[in-house]
């Protein structure tokens, strides 16, 4: 079937098959970021935005997001870049696998909150697992991440 | 002081450095096998066995080979009638040679009945659907108990064999067995006061790494078999792979890219030998991305083991004797299971050398028909901790001692002989410091070991003690290959993989801080074997403590090297020179020549080679200490349990990367919590694994493992690198007894198997 | 492995009806489920086309289009002042935001899994469902009838004076629930508890204080009482999660916790 969708700003037609995954025509379409880990929509590292909501990519028909728009860490770099350095100096980021479903979430809950508690920020990101870190170093890397903002927001606010 | 690390001289040892991959990580690149391997390849899937045992008595794969797109159906009658191991260990290999890529006996539920390999996904699956076999289906053994001369065999075949003498015999479905003492361990015991057995049971967890198993293969334009794969251990592969496909080892290169996550998973080939066998028969490129579920039912979990643990002492506390036995279920293969049992004792029974007078240490390791085992985080030392630590908690509260005061007068203690570690000398010892710093960043002595909160809750508190080793003495093997280049940059080649645990850029550190250079300026490539120096592989806690030591040499020569290239271009003697980081200068201060100019000369009318290959190996194995202690709430109406906090102090000798051994501290306990906790494989009176999924097999999320909080108490071990010893493993064995005594401390009673549940604490009350 | 043959977004719901009566034809809610499911599915009907992911609110109730999310559930002002944070109780802990963000209401009360949360929460409320043929019935109703090939369109929560708690206990924060409990006392229905007991692991069921333990009020001890009733009454069974037994223990204590939260003499967490 023919489908069309906004990937990261740009328009795709496609002719997919009616059970084709989201997951894996973004991977299909060089959104190599988006990862599985799971088959069972419990690990959160497929996580994508369409219309700018997270949601699990591998549980989605790409067919349901005809006509939609479709965000992946490939769309985000800034973002990625901006908010992963905070990690990246906790050496949080391990492995890395999944580090793309982890900031996709973490930049959705930043945009819905940006200052939420430790408690906000736990249960907000308690749909992506990662079997290295603890998650510790995850959350001084978003405290430490959220401080720096804040600090930013000071700054243009003295400023102006 | 040896003790000291001089830190502050430093700059880059002991420094909280940056990943070398970390934003390309963070960014979501395409760095992964499955991102970098062409998608136009055949698709490779496995039938799976749903029986424990049975024989094929028939199998058709005429009507699969018909479905459009279908390459290559295999069966065990195409295969190498060659046993191997899928071990991922030194040759000669202590695990038995008793696996077949395919084997007429399937002997567990998921073991490898045909391999598909065509088009597309969808044609796979169809084809998997219309292989018709006919199982005469066989009694299982199930039961690691009744396993050893068990009259039904998991391994009757003839063709069985042991490279090594680890006491395995398949005609007793026996893997390995041993027995090593030392002193009279009956008459110490004899004249203990206090004499005390019981028996700890911990299951077949999963390392659940993110990355699933998976490798991607193909013929270079060499002829050769290119295995890209996600595994820990590059030089293993390869002969792994050559003696399962009976073919020259010249034949097969393996490369690794970055790897989602390991934790020992990926020290067993467990899928390497299917796509490679599709490439060699058919020569087209294949794929094979094992589910979470084949992960979870095929891979290579931890050995579920049953330690009895007798401890003799005195009403002091004065621990005088150990004896310990392991029961080991290796599962349907025997991949590491004759060394993870080791551990069980010799990393275990250690912790107590301090009075120690006798010890004895048996084992038997059983096949029996569930999923094979392999390496996991702790490699049996994990096992053994939780039953030896367990026990000690037990015994303290029999003696009505402190927990901490009885472990305090008895702890392994540097400048001693450890007995029952090979009698190695403890260079390099902080447990004692650990746990001094432990008890005052926990408040240990200000704090009950349990106090009604009033609110139906209890808070309770609970301690373990950790070793584990770093590296096999005298035998892992590490290597790093330095060169010099263009502009004066330098490439650090290596075997070692890192597997996220940032290896690459902690070898990177030694490099720069002898080289004298910017982090930037070092290179690092891993892991190739026709490129890569030789390295046993990252596992056994041994990448830094060895393969490090073989950077920080190599460096050296290499300087020595510059210095020669340098001293031509100075127009004197190499010893007239003095290596200064971004130059090399003659001694007396007459001139100096730039290291891009020594680079550039290096590649003009040059004899000097500016690379250089060190091996190192260590005949010792320093081991790592920690101090875990836990605070947790028990709720006495329904058992649940509440992790407060989790305070941790380790001494890895010099931690090279603060941010990193933290990381790998904090994760490590993560997974010790969920070991502790919730993580459980059971099976269906048949065999099947019933937690096969991560929606099944529960691994902590973010919400359930409260606040840990790490510091470091480090000795200096003068044989590692910088004074380095290892950090990877020996941060998951407290979690398991430091939470036991804790529960215990809160409920009275003494859970001796894991996971324990709430279900299990509040029945445990209810009974009491 | 989950196979369909087509794909269509149903532009009525008398066209989703129609494809809906073949056996091998499927509506898809969030897909969480369905998709982990070893099924050949002819057609997958969407119904997102057809505006049921709002909730309307009317003088009388809450009606919650059958493609409303959990997560629209969970941050939906009304719904949980009305109930004092159970709508939002019953589902924060269903994996994580993603998932919540994609499961829908309609599908969980139509599929009535024994572990649902939501129509643990939607039976004590005294919701009810609207089908597309057979019209209006109560939640309690609908979760026993016999799966059929209508359309579940919207569930609604009628507004009436509650006091409502949730509890639900986990073996780990994100899991399903070993027991769950949604305690609901009405009091446009003369103060009547309804005491829902979900993940039993069968169908929630709702109890109701046949014997008459809370007449004289809530008190702890009344609490206590009604909680050993619900141990004593409810009918459990065994999964990997947990022992019957066990979950016959914990909803009594849930039961007893959530009657104590509702009086105001315990805390919510």
């Amino acid at each position: 079937m023919q489908i069309q969708m906004t990937v990261n700003e740009k328009k795709i037609q496609a002719d997919i098959a009616p059970d084709m995954l989201l997951i894996d025509f973004l991977r299909a379409h060089g959104c190599y970021s988006v990862k599985r880990g799971c088959e069972t929509s419990n690990c959160g590292l497929c996580t994508v935005f369409m219309d700018d909501r997270p949601v699990l990519s591998c549980s989605l028909l790409a067919a349901r997001a005809d006509g939609h728009k479709v965000t992946t860490l490939e769309g985000l770099q800034e973002e990625a870049e901006g908010f992963g350095a905070f990690i990246a100096d906790q050496g949080a980021e391990q492995c890395g696998f999944c580090n793309p479903g982890f900031m996709m979430n973490g930049i959705a809950m930043f945009r819905e909150n940006p200052d939420p508690t430790d408690e906000e920020i736990l249960e907000y990101l308690a749909g992506n697992l990662c079997r290295c870190s603890g998650y510790e170093g995850q959350l001084r890397g978003i405290r430490s991440y959220i401080e720096y903002k804040k600090q930013q927001a000071d700054e243009k606010g003295g400023d102006a | 002081m040896p003790d000291q690390i001089p830190g502050s001289t430093y700059r880059y040892v002991n420094r909280p450095v940056r990943k070398k991959d970390a934003m390309a990580l963070v960014t979501g690149k395409p760095v992964y096998m499955d991102d970098l391997t062409p998608h136009d390849c055949l698709v490779v899937k496995i039938l799976h066995s749903p029986h424990a045992h049975a024989l094929i008595e028939e199998i058709n794969t005429d009507i699969a080979m018909k479905v459009p797109g279908i390459e290559a159906v295999f069966t065990y009658k195409d295969v190498p009638d060659k046993r191997f191991t899928m071990a991922g260990q030194t040759y000669p290999e202590p695990s038995p040679y008793d696996r077949l890529i395919l084997d007429r006996r399937l002997r567990f539920v998921g073991d490898a009945v045909a391999i598909v390999a065509g088009e597309s996904e969808k044609a796979v699956d169809r084809a998997l659907r219309l292989i018709k076999v006919k199982y005469q289906v066989l009694e299982p053994v199930l039961d690691l108990h009744t396993a050893k001369d068990n009259p039904i065999l998991v391994h009757p075949e003839e063709n069985w064999k042991a490279l090594c003498p680890v006491g395995a015999d398949n005609k007793r479905n026996l893997c390995a067995s041993a027995k090593d003492s030392k002193g009279d361990v009956d008459a110490v015991m004899a004249d203990c006061d206090v004499v005390m057995e019981n028996t700890y049971h911990t299951k077949a967890d999963s390392q659940a790494m993110m990355e699933t198993f998976r490798t991607y293969t193909y013929m270079d334009t060499y002829g050769r078999l290119h295995v890209i794969s996600s595994t820990q251990i590059i030089f293993h592969v390869r002969r792994i792979v050559a003696n399962a496909l009976d073919i020259p080892k010249s034949k097969v290169r393996v490369t690794k890219y970055r790897i989602g996550g390991g934790f020992g998973a990926k020290q067993s080939c467990v899928t390497e030998v299917f796509p490679a066998f599709v490439t060699w028969k058919t020569g087209r490129a294949a794929k094979l991305i094992y589910t979470r579920q084949e992960s979870q039912i095929a891979g290579s979990p931890r050995h579920e083991m049953e330690v009895r643990v007798k401890v003799g002492a005195m009403k002091d506390g004065t621990i005088r004797a150990l004896d310990v036995y392991t029961l080991s279920n290796t599962g349907a293969y025997g991949e590491h299971g004759p060394t993870t049992v080791g551990l069980s004792g010799h990393k275990s029974i250690p912790l107590y050398n301090g009075n120690m007078e006798a010890y004895r240490f048996d084992y038997d390791v059983v096949y029996t028909n569930v999923q094979a085992a392999g390496a996991y985080r702790g490699y049996g030392a994990t096992q053994g901790i939780f039953a030896v630590e367990s026990m000690i908690s037990e015994l303290a509260d029999r003696l009505s001692m402190d927990p901490v005061a009885i472990r305090e007068k008895n702890m392994v203690r540097q400048g001693q002989t450890a007995m029952a570690y090979y009698n190695e000398k403890m260079t390099a010892c902080a447990l004692d410091r650990c746990m001094a710093r432990a008890k005052e960043l926990f408040g240990w002595d200000g704090k009950p070991l349990a106090r009604d909160m009033g609110n139906g809750k209890i808070r309770a508190k609970g301690v373990a003690m950790a070793m584990q080793g770093s590296g096999i003495s005298g035998v892992d093997v590490g290597s790093a290959t330095l060169k010099l280049n263009d502009e004066g940059f330098y490439i650090l080649s290596i075997g070692a993989a890192d597997m996220g645990t940032g290896c690459d850029t902690t070898l990177a550190q030694v490099a720069a801080e002898c080289l004298e250079c910017d982090i930037d300026n070092i290179t690092v490539y891993g892991a190739d074997t026709d490129s890569s120096p030789y390295d046993s592989g990252s596992y056994a806690s041994s990448t830094m403590y060895v393969t490090g030591k073989a950077v920080e040499k190599a460096a050296a020569q290499l300087k020595e090297h510059i210095c020669a290239i340098a001293a031509g271009m100075l127009g004197c003697q190499a010893d007239e020179v003095e290596f200064a980081a971004d130059r090399v200068r003659r001694a007396d201060g007459t001139g100096e020549v730039l290291l891009k100019d020594i680079a550039t000369k290096s590649m003009s009318g040059n004899r000097e080679p500016v690379q250089v290959t060190v091996t190192h190996s260590s005949p010792t194995s320093p081991p790592p200490v920690m101090v875990g202690m836990v605070e947790l709430e028990v709720d006495r109406e329904t058992g649940a349990v509440e992790l407060l906090d989790y305070v941790a102090v380790v001494d890895c000798g010099t931690p090279m990367n603060p941010n990193l051994t933290r990381i790998q501290t904090e994760g490590g306990i993560a997974q010790g919590i969920g070991m502790a906790l919730y993580e459980d494989i059971t099976y269906s009176s048949r065999g099947r694994i019933l937690q096969d999924s991560l929606m099944q097999y529960k691994i902590p999320s973010r919400l359930d493992v409260g606040r840990l909080r790490v510091e470091f108490e480090s000795s200096y071990e003068e044989s590692g690198p910088f004074g380095a010893k290892s950090i990877g493993e020996v941060v998951i064995n407290t979690p398991s007894p430091a939470i036991a005594h804790a529960i215990f401390n809160a409920t009275g009673v003494w859970h001796r198997e894991l996971p324990i549940t709430p279900e299990k604490i509040l029945m445990g009350m209810r009974k009491k | 492995m989950l196979t369909i043959n087509q794909y269509v977004k149903a532009s009525s719901l008398e066209e989703a009806y129609e494809l809906n009566q073949k056996k091998s034809n499927v509506i898809l809610g969030g897909m969480l489920w369905l998709k982990m499911q070893k099924r050949n599915v002819g057609t997958a009907i969407d119904l997102s086309g057809l505006g049921l992911d709002a909730i309307e609110e009317t003088e009388e109730a809450y009606r919650i289009g059958a493609m409303v999310t959990l997560r629209h559930l969970e941050l939906h002002g009304g719904l949980n002042a009305l109930t004092q944070g159970a709508a939002r109780e019953s589902v924060r802990r269903i994996v994580g935001v993603q998932f919540r963000n994609m499961a829908t209401v309609g599908g969980s009360v139509f599929g009535r899994y024994g572990f649902s949360d939501v129509l643990t929460f939607l039976m004590a409320a005294g919701a009810q469902v609207e089908l597309y043929k057979a019209g209006r019935m109560p939640v309690e109703t609908f979760a026993y009838l016999p799966y059929d090939r209508d359309i579940l369109t919207h569930v609604i929560v009628p507004k009436r004076s509650m006091k409502a708690a949730y509890l639900s206990q986990r073996n780990t924060k994100t899991d399903f629930p070993v027991a769950a409990c949604c305690v609901v006392q009405d009091m446009d229905a003369g103060g009547e508890i309804r005491c829902v007991i979900g993940a039993r692991p069968m169908k929630a069921v709702c109890l109701r204080d046949e014997r008459g333990i809370l007449a004289e009020g809530i008190t702890a001890g009344s609490a206590q009482a009604f909680g050993d009733y619900v141990t004593e009454t409810v009918e459990t069974g065994t999964n990997l999660r947990g022992s019957a037994q066990y979950r016959k223990i914990v909803a009594g204590v849930l039961a007893k916790r959530a009657l104590l939260q509702i009086a105001g003499l315990e805390e919510r967490a």
